[in-house]
């Protein structure tokens, strides 16, 4: 498959294992993921802490520091370059240029003692080569994009200056300072609070329909996902769980740890007080090698065939789900 | 009706700013600024805002943790803010408080069976072998092995952790317990583990609660009454369903569709109310109306005068010149 609704691949994920070596063992943190992105599309990679949705975005753009990371094997095709074996020099061009990047807190990843001004039109002068007074110019225009008013005045403020909520839009002009093809958000509303949150996913959506990139938004959220995504990867132990249509994955959740989140979660549209479903158990410990099915521990439809660990298996068109059991009619799954 | 358990009126908490050698006082910060509520015998009263609002600031003043700068807070009818050393410490042992930050709540240096017995020793309730068969029998309560006691808090997940915070709560048989934001460090999947701890307990020993988090959809799910609070004053207040259903208040309805709500088709349908700006500075709170400056419908009579807090149906209370 090469192409959603005919659009054209972008990125390729094929394969991808990361571990870091600390002094109390491996953490087997990404563990053969493989996914596609293709031209302006939006998906939501979903999962707890730990489970590797942040690890494997940063080794596709080598930010993972190493050691003590490692990228065992794996490539990430970005047109046809592999971003995971190419030269720093030429890495940095396209994380500045092609793919943008916002992270979960605006404060450390924005210099706290250069102005904003300063900070947003350093992509523009070292990847697009611009002179200082264009530089400037854009940065009026990007600032006054991404919804920041008086750019002119604020341009020569520091972060501190700056609320929460207009810090990460600072992060997204930034981002979008050179027009990228693909925008990766990692969490970058869960330090803010809800209000200031519906302002930056509107933005975002708005900039995205504008510009035509392509978007990963990086969530343990499973409600900002159903209002943004097209398509979502659920993450568990460092493998993809379930891959699937956004509609479809909360009609027909397929694996069971996704079934359990979506039944876990209270919901500001019931009027009934009824008992959450929980996940019995702890998130796994990722220093063991992974054996069998990762979530088989904490799964209530486990059986023997799970001590061999399932790969994603199609259930229909688009919607892959790595269990032997099918949760939805109670018994297992022929392979 | 229950029986009211807490009765909070016009409770008023400023933190001076001092600055200068000479320390002196060159502002205050008006983190609660005049709130009005109560809470009945075994009932959860869930109060929401976002961060800044004064809604943790408002659970400590309510427990005496911070003075207030005035206003009572009746517990079973007596009031708190006129007491004094051990007066107030007899009392104490009937409120109880759970955190946010199950890593920093806890002492690291103690095992959990040290942590669980303090409250038995300072209260002087237990002594030898009724200390160790009473922390045993707290683990037990909360679902975990009385063979944690002799470890310590780095041992434990946050999840494990927060058993333990609630633990510490229930170890003199508290009726009231202030939550402030008990789950919002934890996980999706361990959130509702610890909600339905807390939901047994409180039907097993009749607690009542003082939920206090930002969001939305954990409150409604377990408060009977909700409060929605703003720039340190309340400016909504009604039954869960009845606020939820029915917001009257600008920034309640804005604060409700602001929520992301898990599933696309409701998503694709769903109208946002997007508030401009930020919250201002508790330093300097808007004249009138607190929530002025964002609102979408505000007035010229919303920079004059402050709303009234009034009842405009059965227990559903609404601060608004609007409504």
């Amino acid at each position: 498959m090469n192409s959603q609704n005919g659009r054209p691949l972008i990125l390729k994920v094929e394969d991808l294992v990361t571990r870091f070596n600390t002094p109390e063992g491996v953490v087997h943190a990404v563990n053969g993921v493989s996914f596609e992105l293709h031209e302006g599309e939006t998906i939501g990679v979903v999962g707890e802490s730990g489970c590797g949705k942040s690890v494997t975005m940063h080794s596709i753009l080598q930010l993972i520091p190493r050691p003590p990371g490692k990228i065992i094997r794996g490539r990430a095709l970005f047109h046809d370059e592999d971003l995971i074996h190419l030269a720093p020099e030429e890495i940095r061009h396209v994380r500045g240029a092609q793919i943008g990047m916002i992270f979960q807190d605006p404060m450390t990843s924005l210099n706290p003692v250069i102005t904003i001004g300063k900070q947003v039109a350093e992509p523009l002068m070292l990847h697009l080569g611009m002179n200082k007074a264009d530089a400037q110019k854009r940065v009026i225009e990007l600032l006054e994009l991404v919804g920041i008013s008086q750019a002119e005045n604020r341009i020569g403020q520091y972060p501190h200056q700056f609320s929460g909520g207009m810090r990460q839009r600072v992060m997204i002009a930034m981002a979008l300072a050179c027009n990228p093809q693909i925008l990766i958000a990692d969490e970058p509303t869960t330090a803010l609070d809800v209000t200031i949150q519906a302002q930056i996913v509107e933005l975002v959506k708005k900039l995205r329909d504008e510009l035509g990139m392509a978007v990963i938004w990086i969530t343990h959220d499973l409600g900002i996902v159903a209002g943004l995504a097209q398509r979502v990867l659920v993450m568990y132990a460092g493998f993809i769980i379930e891959e699937s249509l956004v509609k479809e994955l909360y009609i027909n959740p397929q694996h069971p740890y996704t079934l359990g989140l979506l039944r876990s979660l209270p919901r500001l549209d019931s009027n009934e007080h009824q008992r959450l479903t929980t996940i019995p158990g702890l998130p796994p410990i990722l220093m063991n090698e992974p054996k069998g099915c990762p979530f088989s521990p904490r799964c209530p439809y486990r059986f023997e065939r799970c001590a061999e660990n399932p790969p994603l298996l199609e259930i229909e068109v688009g919607h892959r789900a790595a269990c032997w059991w099918n949760v939805q009619e109670g018994k297992p799954r022929n392979d | 009706m229950t029986e009211t358990l807490l009765k909070v009126e016009g409770l008023v908490k400023h933190f001076p700013i001092l600055a200068g050698v000479f320390q002196r006082q060159v502002g205050v910060v008006h983190a609660v600024d005049g709130i009005t509520f109560d809470v009945r015998k075994g009932e959860t009263f869930g109060l929401v805002g976002e961060s800044g609002c004064g809604k943790s600031t408002a659970g400590r003043t309510i427990l005496q943790l911070y003075r207030p700068t005035a206003g009572n807070v009746f517990f079973d009818g007596i009031d708190l803010v006129k007491l004094k050393g051990e007066e107030l410490r007899r009392l104490r042992r009937r409120m109880q408080m759970i955190f946010q930050d199950p890593y920093a709540s806890l002492n690291p240096r103690m095992s959990v069976g040290e942590i669980l017995a303090e409250p038995l020793v300072v209260h002087e309730v237990a002594k030898g072998q009724e200390i160790r068969e009473r922390v045993d029998e707290l683990l037990n309560i909360v679902r975990l092995s009385p063979g944690f006691a002799a470890r310590y808090p780095h041992e434990f997940s946050g999840g494990q952790r927060q058993r333990i915070g609630v633990a510490r709560a229930l170890a003199l048989e508290p009726e009231f317990i202030v939550c402030d934001e008990p789950i919002s460090a934890l996980d999706v999947s361990i959130q509702a583990q610890v909600i339905n701890l807390l939901e047994d307990l409180q039907s097993q020993f009749n607690l009542a609660y003082l939920f206090i988090a930002h969001d939305l959809s954990v409150v409604r799910h377990i408060s009977q009454r909700v409060a929605v609070m703003y720039l340190g004053l309340l400016v909504e207040m009604a039954e869960r369903n009845e606020l939820y259903s029915h917001p009257l208040h600008p920034y309640t309805q804005a604060l409700l569709s602001a929520v992301p709500i898990p599933d696309p088709f409701k998503e694709e349908k769903r109208q946002r109310i997007i508030l401009e700006g930020d919250v201002p500075s508790p330093v300097n709170p808007p004249s009138g109306c607190h929530f002025r400056t964002r609102c979408p419908l505000a007035e010229k009579i919303c920079a004059e005068r402050e709303p009234e807090w009034r009842e405009v149906a059965p227990n559903h209370w609404v601060a608004c010149h609007l409504v």
